[in-house]
């Protein structure tokens, strides 16, 4: 395996310029006193009530992310390229959706496969020919960036229906300040507290037209057992909207009404943290108890905006990921400033063959799968694991692409024995209004914190770090 | 505001309110228990400690006996129980946690700190001081809560709501006690008892923490109809019934106040409040104080699914 990128060392032990503050900062600080920060950021994590949900654990109900206290450094150069990157791809994320859910050009050009929209399950019928306002689909989006080296960012994946985890974003920059300010007084780097006025002002541009000039915004929850609740609730806090679950409303006569203390009161923007299958039992899921009678309704009326629309997955499935430089040149004639991952698709058969061969060495992930369930890291796994996704792979290749196993760039972390480097991924958040795109610099920086892990999902036991982009 | 944010803060406030109170009978019930036969007298405490507690019949379920111990362990820790001190607890916190956005930092603090903690005393504490101790622990943090939102909340409709939970609670609490303790508290022309009388006397104030501000009151004896008069009518006690409605009446009136309009709630708080203030003792212990208790608590109730209908569904 190829050595990874050490985002603050070259190989000669040279740092990087980014890092310099820092590198000589943690050169003279006390081992005792990294320690001593460590337990206090997870005093004032487990008192400002941070929690996340792990599937499947019956008694970690309320288990904290484990939170780094090194921050991860990203130069003012990067940030641009990064910034425009992700400008871009959620731009023709936008025009894909639009496109699809009417002429469906991309489809007659022959650049994406039917079947692989139209047989997809996170295809929505119900949103062909349906306008939405502004033609803006993908209101916030979380866009997962790997670094292989120095000048090379992927998109990992595109996270364009309920991306999580702009919290953790926001409250790491907090206990950093208060944990170190003495570092922040030696850098310039750029605030990330104004994001909740960011998505209010997305949220607000894209109001219908009937609502009044002055909309009411909701965020709309599927309640406290949610694994991101506290996220709903902090935001929906900072936003100072109102966190409601679906039996707080209902719908009258195509609009959409919310149960308060003064009586029923109109709603205009949905921030719904809910899967379009629960969204509303009587046009999906039955069974949902989560969602609101008749919202699809409301919402087909224009009544209502929700954000993200209805039926954004099928821009960010795994099966369309690896058309999305295609995407990306077929809308804006561009091309991508951000690569995608090189991808086997397993549905097209010299690519399965390939894949069959090499399993020990490729990334193999359900096309369906999210949080890093569902895949498989080749060099990682043992012979019984190979095998089975072998045998997965053959009897239904569709469900499956493979990657390269990528060598994600490390960034220096405190772990039991010291300082040591680990394998960082990032999730910047891309909102898009009416008027404009906006992107608050850095994201949520995800850190692998077991030795030579590559898997950074929280819910794998992975952790976070506060992401710093210098100013200059 | 979202009634059901409503409702969670007026529940939270309620669960708070009960786990003190439940808290404070079997502090006293424990003191009581320990004076010699002769003073206490020979009723089984613990029986009319869950009878206060108003769960005497789910207990009866589930234990034989009401034993020091099968008590303790039913009103503090019991699973089984939804009104143990515990699952006060954890009510309180699930509510707090649905409405984060709606409580200041400090009650958070306060009632996710508190339930944090009581993991501490794990399935109930090992002595009696330890016992006492966890009383003392579950005053304290209601008393950290109740301090957070009075010094820290917007007086706003959130407040006033949560400040509706607390006084439906509290009233209802107040009722309770007299409710079982009626037959203690006689009026002045009967036979008035011995020294055996007094140490549950006592208790019943302590049981409100009243038991200083009667004194001051009345600067007299503990007299049982004196009692009665205060837990019943005095606006200066803070537990009693007229300081309960004192209360609940001025919230409602803010709210309907900045809602623009009065409801039924409003109109049955301040009959309610119109009888207590119209009362005297010695006619209440005419018609019977226990009559007067009953038809309170079914009053109060009766309030409680006004307020509900009104605001909170």
């Amino acid at each position: 395996m190829v050595l990874a990128f050490d985002e603050m060392k070259a190989a000669d032990g040279t740092v990087r310029p980014a890092y310099g503050e820092l590198a000589s900062w943690l050169a003279g600080v006390p081992p005792d006193v990294l320690d001593f920060r460590r337990r206090e950021a997870e005093v004032l994590f487990r008192r400002i009530g941070i929690t996340f949900a792990v599937y499947g654990e019956a008694d970690a109900q309320e288990r904290l992310i484990p939170f780094d206290v090194l921050p991860r450094i990203l130069s003012a150069s990067e940030w641009d390229i990064l910034r425009s990157g992700l400008e871009q791809r959620v731009t023709a994320i936008n025009h894909y959706l639009r496109d699809i859910y009417s002429r469906r050009e991309i489809l007659k050009a022959g650049i994406i496969p039917e079947d692989l929209v139209f047989r997809n399950p996170v295809f929505r019928p119900e949103m062909n020919g349906q306008k939405v306002p502004y033609d803006i689909y993908v209101h916030i989006a979380g866009i997962d960036i790997v670094r292989i080296d120095a000048h090379t960012f992927y998109v990992l994946e595109d996270n364009a229906r309920t991306p999580s985890g702009v919290s953790y974003m926001l409250e790491n920059r907090e206990i950093m300040l208060r944990l170190f300010p003495e570092l922040f007084a030696r850098h310039h780097i750029a605030p990330v507290e104004n994001y909740p006025d960011e998505l209010l002002a997305a949220l607000n541009s894209v109001a219908p037209a009937s609502s009044s000039a002055d909309p009411t915004v909701v965020l709309l929850t599927p309640g406290v057992y949610n694994s991101a609740y506290y996220e709903h609730s902090f935001l929906a806090d900072k936003l100072g909207v109102e966190l409601v679950e679906g039996r707080d409303l209902f719908v009258r006569d195509e609009l959409v009404y919310m149960r308060t203390t003064q009586g029923s009161k109109r709603v205009d923007v949905i921030y719904r943290r809910i899967e379009d299958d629960f969204l509303d039992p009587l046009a999906f899921r039955p069974d949902s108890a989560l969602g609101v009678p008749g919202l699809m309704s409301a919402y087909q009326a224009g009544n209502v905006t929700l954000a993200n629309a209805v039926g954004t997955g099928i821009a960010d499935d795994k099966a369309i990921y690896s058309y999305m430089p295609e995407i990306i040149k077929f809308y804006l004639g561009a091309e991508p400033i951000l690569k995608n991952v090189p991808t086997w698709r397993c549905r097209e058969p010299e690519h399965l063959s390939y894949v069959v061969e090499h399993v020990e060495e490729l990334v193999i992930k359900e096309v369906h799968g999210s949080g890093g369930y569902g895949m498989m890291i080749g060099p990682q796994a043992d012979k019984g694991t190979v095998a089975a996704f072998r045998a997965k792979l053959k009897s239904n290749p569709r469900n499956f692409v493979a990657q390269p196993t990528l060598a994600l760039s490390t960034c220096p972390t405190c772990v039991d024995e010291g300082v040591a480097p680990r394998h960082v991924d990032l999730r910047p958040f891309v909102l898009t209004g009416r008027d404009r795109i906006r992107i608050v610099p850095g994201g949520l920086t995800r850190v692998a914190l077991t030795k030579g892990s590559l898997v950074v999902n929280s819910s794998q036991g992975g952790g976070t770090k506060d992401t710093w982009v210098l100013d200059r | 505001m979202l009634s059901r944010t409503a409702d969670n803060l007026y529940w939270l406030a309620r669960y708070v309110e009960r786990a003190e109170y439940l808290a404070r009978i079997l502090e006293v019930t424990q003191r009581l228990t320990t004076l010699p036969l002769s003073y206490a007298g020979s009723s089984n405490e613990w029986e009319s400690a869950l009878a206060t507690a108003g769960c005497a019949h789910a207990f009866s379920v589930l234990y034989p006996e009401a034993s020091e111990e099968a008590v303790s362990d039913f009103l503090c820790f019991s699973s089984a129980n939804p009104s143990s001190i515990r699952n006060c607890f954890e009510l309180a916190r699930s509510n707090a946690r649905a409405v984060r956005t709606a409580l200041t930092v400090e009650m958070w603090d306060a009632i996710n700190g508190a339930w944090l903690e009581l993991k501490r005393f794990g399935n109930g504490p090992s002595s009696r001081e330890e016992f006492l101790r966890f009383l003392r622990w579950v005053q304290e943090n209601s008393l950290r809560f109740d301090g957070s939102a009075y010094r820290t909340m917007l007086r706003n409709d959130a407040y006033w709501f949560s400040r509706l939970g607390v006084y439906m609670e509290r009233a209802d609490n107040t009722a309770r006690i007299l409710d079982v303790k009626y037959h203690m508290l006689l009026p002045a022309h009967e036979r008035v008892g011995g020294p055996l009388d007094y140490f549950q006397w006592a208790a019943i104030l302590r049981s409100v923490s009243a038991l200083t501000a009667y004194h001051w009151v009345y600067r007299d004896s503990v007299k049982p109809w004196l009692i009665a008069d205060l837990l019943i009518l005095r606006d200066e006690m803070p537990r009693s019934l007229a300081s309960c409605y004192q209360n609940l009446v001025l919230y409602l009136d803010h709210i309907a106040h900045a809602y623009g309009r009065q409801g039924p709630a409003q109109r049955q708080a301040r009959a309610i409040r119109a009888r207590i203030e119209n009362s005297r003792m010695d006619e209440i212990f005419q018609t019977g104080l226990h009559e007067f208790i009953s038809e309170f608590i079914t009053d109060n109730n009766r309030l409680g699914v006004s307020i509900s209908e009104q605001y909170l569904i």
